[in-house]
C-alpha cells in the first residue's frame, strides 16, 4: 500500500492510514478511509477526483484545520512531517507548522482574504508569527513577497483591501500570504476552480515557477484533470474517500488502470475540439453517499465494466511497483508483463 | 470621509423637511384653537387667538417661520405650561431620559458583547448551551413583567421589610437627584445636570438594571448569532492555516468584522437614549422626554408636540446619519466605495 515518491528525493511527509470520520446527525460517516501517500521534497503532487471524494477533508486532516467538535482522526492514522505525527500533535505544535512548514491556499479567493485588514497586514501577521524581522523587515518582505507572485504596483497595492483586487490578483496575495515563510509544502486546494480561464492559467504558471524557485513541494488539489497534466509529477486518484489509483502523469494519462480514471480522462474537455451543442460526457451516476457505503466496489455502480465479483468484495489497492497502484478487480491497459500482486 | 459626510447630511435635509411639514399638516387637520380654547370659545376669541397664532397667514408662511423658529428651537410656549417655553421643557427632559438609558446602554453593550464574545468561542460546549438558554427565558419574559416584579422585589419588599439601608425607591421627586445648572453660548442658556450620585442610585438604578435585563436576552443572541457567523467564513481558515492563535482569530479577525454589524445595532438604539423608554418613565415616574411627549398628547399641547416631534426626528436622522459613518470607518467596503 505504501507509495515510493517518483523522485529519488527522501519524502518530506508521509501519510499512513489517514481515516477521518465525522459526527453527523445521521451517524458517523468516514470522509476519508485508509489513505496513505508521501510527498516528496519540491515535486507536484496532483489529488483528483470529483467533488465529495474527501480531497479537501484529507488536506485539511494533514493541517488539523477541521471542525474539532466533529471531526475524529483515527488513532492509527500517522500524518509525518519532520519526526512529529500531525495527526496527533497538539495545537501549539500545529500552530507553528502551519503558515511556516506547511501553507495552504483555497478555493475562493474572493473570500478567504480579511475583508476588513489591509493586504500587507494580513501578509505580514504570518511573518509575525513565524519570523523575528523587525517591523520594516517584515514590510520588506511583504512588498517583495507581492513583486514575487507578480502583482503590478507591489508599493501601492500593499495598502490596499481584498475588495480593490480582482480574483486573480486576490489569489496572488494567498499564494503570497502561503509563501512569505518559505514552506516546505504548499497544499493548494482547488486554487484555480473560481478563476477565469485565462487567469487560471496565469496562477498556475505562477505556483509552477515559484515552486522551482523556493523548491516548495506542492499539493495540487482539483477535480480537472487537465490542470494536474500541466503542472503535477504524481497523481493520486480519490474516489468516495479511497485513492483508487496512483501513478506518474504520464502513467495516468496514458495508461489510466483503474475505470474511474478512464472516465474522468474523457470528460476533459479538450482544446479545438469542442462542438457546440455538444456536451462533454461525464461520468454517469454520482459519488455514493458517505452514510450509505457498498461494502463492494464503491465505484461499481457506475462502472462500464462491472462484472459479479465487483458487487461481492472490494479490491485492494495493488501495487506494481513503479510507482503505481489501481484499486481494482479488472485493471484495465495492462504492461505486457504480469503485475505483481502486492502487500495486502 | 467629509465629502461623505456632507453628502449624507445633504440626502437628509428634504427628508427631514418633509416630515415636519407631515406633522405640522396633521396638527392643522382640526384647527388648533379649538384644541386650545375648548367647545365654548366665543368668535371673538377664535378670530383673536388665529390672529395671534398666525394662523391666517398661508400654510407656507407657517412652515416657514416655524423652520426659521426652530433653527434657534424657539418653539413658543407650552400651552398646558403657561409661561414656560417648549425649548426649556425639552432641555429639561433630555438629561432625565439619559441619565438611565446612557448607563443602560453601555452596561447593555458591554455585558452582552462579553457574553456573545464567550459563547462564540466556547461554541457548542456546554458554557455555550447554558448561556442560550439564559438568553432565550430572558427575553421570553414580558418588558412589564421585569418592571413589576422588579419595582416589587427591588424596591417595596425591602422597604416593606424594614430594611433601613436599602437604597432603591420607586420614582421620587426629580429635584432631588439632579439639579440643573446652565451656562450660556451665544445668549442660549444650556443648561446641564448637576448628578447627585446617591440619589442617582436611588432613583435610577433600578430601571436601569431592568433595562439592562430586558435588552439583555436580544442582544446576547443576536452579537452570538454575528459571531458564530463571522466565525464560520473562509477568512478564518485562511487565518488559521496562517498559524493564528484561537484568541488572534476571534479577537483580531472575528472582532473587526463583527464589529460592523454591532456597531449598526448600537447606532440604531441611539436615538432611544434621549427619546427615553417611555414604560420606564412612566412606571418609575421619570420626567424624561417619553414621558413629557406622552402627557402633552393627552394634554393637546401643540407647540410641545410640534417641538418634541421635530427634535426626535433629528435625533433619528443623525443617528442614521452617524450609523453610516461609522460603517464607513470600520468597513473599508464602503468607505471607498
Ligand atoms: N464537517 C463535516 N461534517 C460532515 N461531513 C463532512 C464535513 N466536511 C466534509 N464532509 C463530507 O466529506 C466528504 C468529502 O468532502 P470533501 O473533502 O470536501 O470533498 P472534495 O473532494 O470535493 O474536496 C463529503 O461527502 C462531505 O459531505
Ligand atoms: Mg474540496
Amino acid at each position: 500500500m505504501i507509495q515510493r515518491a517518483a523522485s529519488n528525493a527522501e519524502p518530506i511527509l508521509t501519510v499512513r492510514n489517514l481515516t477521518t470520520r465525522f459526527r453527523t446527525d445521521l451517524g458517523l460517516v468516514t470522509a476519508v478511509d485508509d489513505v496513505s501517500f508521501d510527498v516528496a521534497a519540491g515535486e507536484t503532487l496532483g489529488i483528483v477526483g470529483e467533488s465529495g471524494c474527501g480531497k479537501t477533508v484529507t488536506s485539511k486532516s494533514i493541517m488539523r484545520l477541521l471542525p474539532e467538535q466533529v471531526t475524529r482522526i483515527d488513532p492509527k492514522s500517522r500524518i509525518l512531517f519532520k519526526g512529529v505525527n500531525l495527526a496527533t500533535a497538539d495545537e501549539a505544535a500545529m500552530r507553528s507548522i502551519r503558515g511556516d512548514k506547511i501553507a495552504m491556499i483555497f478555493q475562493e479567493p474572493m473570500t478567504s482574504l480579511n475583508p476588513v485588514f489591509r493586504v500587507g497586514w494580513q501578509i505580514d501577521e504570518a511573518l509575525k508569527y513565524h519570523t523575528t524581522l523587525n517591523r520594516a523587515q517584515r514590510r520588506a518582505r511583504t512588498i517583495e513577497m507581492l513583486r514575487l507572485v507578480e502583482i503590478p504596483n507591489p508599493e501601492r497595492r500593499v495598502d490596499e483591501y481584498p475588495h480593490q483586487l480582482s480574483g486573480g490578483m486576490r489569489q496572488r496575495v494567498m499564494i503570497a500570504i502561503a509563501l512569505c515563510c518559505e514552506p516546505d509544502i504548499l497544499i493548494a486546494d482547488e486554487p484555480t476552480t473560481a478563476l477565469d480561464v485565462t487567469i487560471q492559467a496565469q496562477i498556475l504558471n505562477l505556483m509552477e515557477g515559484l515552486k522551482r524557485k523556493l523548491n516548495t513541494a506542492i499539493v495540487l488539489i482539483t477535480h480537472n484533470l487537465g490542470v494536474v497534466a500541466q503542472v503535477c509529477d504524481r497523481v493520486i486518484v480519490m474516489y468516495a474517500g479511497r485513492i483508487i489509483e496512483t501513478g506518474s502523469v504520464h502513467d495516468i494519462f496514458h495508461r489510466p488502470q483503474h475505470p474511474y480514471t478512464q472516465a474522468l480522462l474523457e470528460s476533459i474537455p479538450k482544446r479545438g475540439r469542442r462542438e457546440h451543442g455538444k456536451r462533454l460526457p461525464t461520468i454517469p451516476g454520482i459519488v455514493p453517499s458517505l452514510h450509505d457505503l457498498p461494502s463492494h466496489c464503491r465505484f461499481a455502480d457506475r462502472c462500464r465494466y462491472k462484472q459479479d465479483k465487483c458487487i461481492a468484495a472490494e479490491p485492494d489497492l495493488i501495487e506494481t511497483g513503479d510507482g503505481r497502484a489501481y484499486r481494482c478487480f479488472y485493471p484495465l491497459n495492462q504492461a505486457p508483463a504480469a503485475p505483481t500482486v502486492g502487500a495486502r | 470621509m467629509w465629502s461623505f459626510i456632507l453628502r449624507r447630511l445633504l440626502y437628509n435635509v428634504p427628508v427631514y423637511l418633509g416630515i415636519l411639514l407631515l406633522v405640522m399638516g396633521l396638527l392643522r387637520v382640526r384647527n388648533p384653537v379649538y384644541a386650545y380654547l375648548g367647545k365654548n370659545a366665543d368668535e371673538k376669541q377664535i378670530a383673536q387667538l388665529e390672529e395671534s397664532f398666525g394662523l391666517n397667514d398661508p400654510f407656507i408662511v407657517q412652515y416657514g417661520r416655524f423652520l426659521w423658529k426652530g433653527l434657534r428651537l424657539d418653539f413658543g410656549e407650552s400651552w398646558k405650561y403657561q409661561g414656560t417655553t417648549v425649548r426649556e421643557k425639552l432641555l429639561a427632559s433630555i438629561p432625565p431620559s439619559m441619565s438611565i438609558t446612557v448607563p443602560a446602554l453601555i452596561l447593555t453593550s458591554v455585558i452582552s458583547i462579553t457574553v456573545g464574545l464567550m459563547s462564540s468561542f466556547y461554541r457548542g460546549r456546554w458554557i455555550d448551551r447554558l448561556l442560550v438558554i439564559a438568553a432565550v427565558l430572558g427575553m421570553s419574559i414580558s418588558f412589564l413583567v421585569y418592571i413589576i416584579f422588579g419595582q416589587f422585589f427591588g424596591a417595596f419588599l425591602p422597604k416593606q421589610m424594614g430594611l433601613e439601608w436599602w437604597p432603591l425607591e420607586i420614582g421620587g421627586s426629580f429635584d432631588l437627584w439632579f439639579s440643573m445648572s446652565s451656562f450660556s453660548v451665544f445668549g442660549l442658556r444650556v443648561p446641564y445636570p448637576d448628578i447627585n450620585a446617591m440619589t442617582w442610585v436611588k432613583f435610577c438604578l433600578l430601571p436601569v438594571l431592568i433595562s439592562v435585563i430586558v435588552s439583555m436576552g436580544y442582544d446576547t443572541r443576536f452579537y452570538r448569532a454575528v459571531m458564530v457567523e463571522e466565525c464560520n467564513r473562509d477568512y478564518i481558515i485562511t487565518a488559521r492555516a496562517k498559524g493564528a492563535t484561537k484568541r488572534k482569530i476571534m479577537f483580531v479577525h472575528m472582532l473587526k468584522n463583527a464589529m460592523i454589524p454591532i456597531i449598526t445595532r448600537i447606532m440604531t438604539t441611539l436615538p432611544f437614549l434621549i427619546t427615553g423608554s417611555i414604560l420606564l418613565e412612566m412606571y418609575f415616574n421619570i420626567p424624561g422626554m417619553g414621558r413629557t411627549l406622552i402627557t402633552a398628547i393627552t394634554d393637546m399641547d401643540y407647540p410641545m408636540i410640534q417641538g418634541f416631534t421635530a427634535v426626535i426626528a433629528l435625533l433619528y436622522i443623525l443617528s442614521i446619519i452617524l450609523t453610516d459613518v461609522l460603517y464607513a470607518l470600520v468597513d473599508p467596503r464602503v468607505r471607498l466605495s
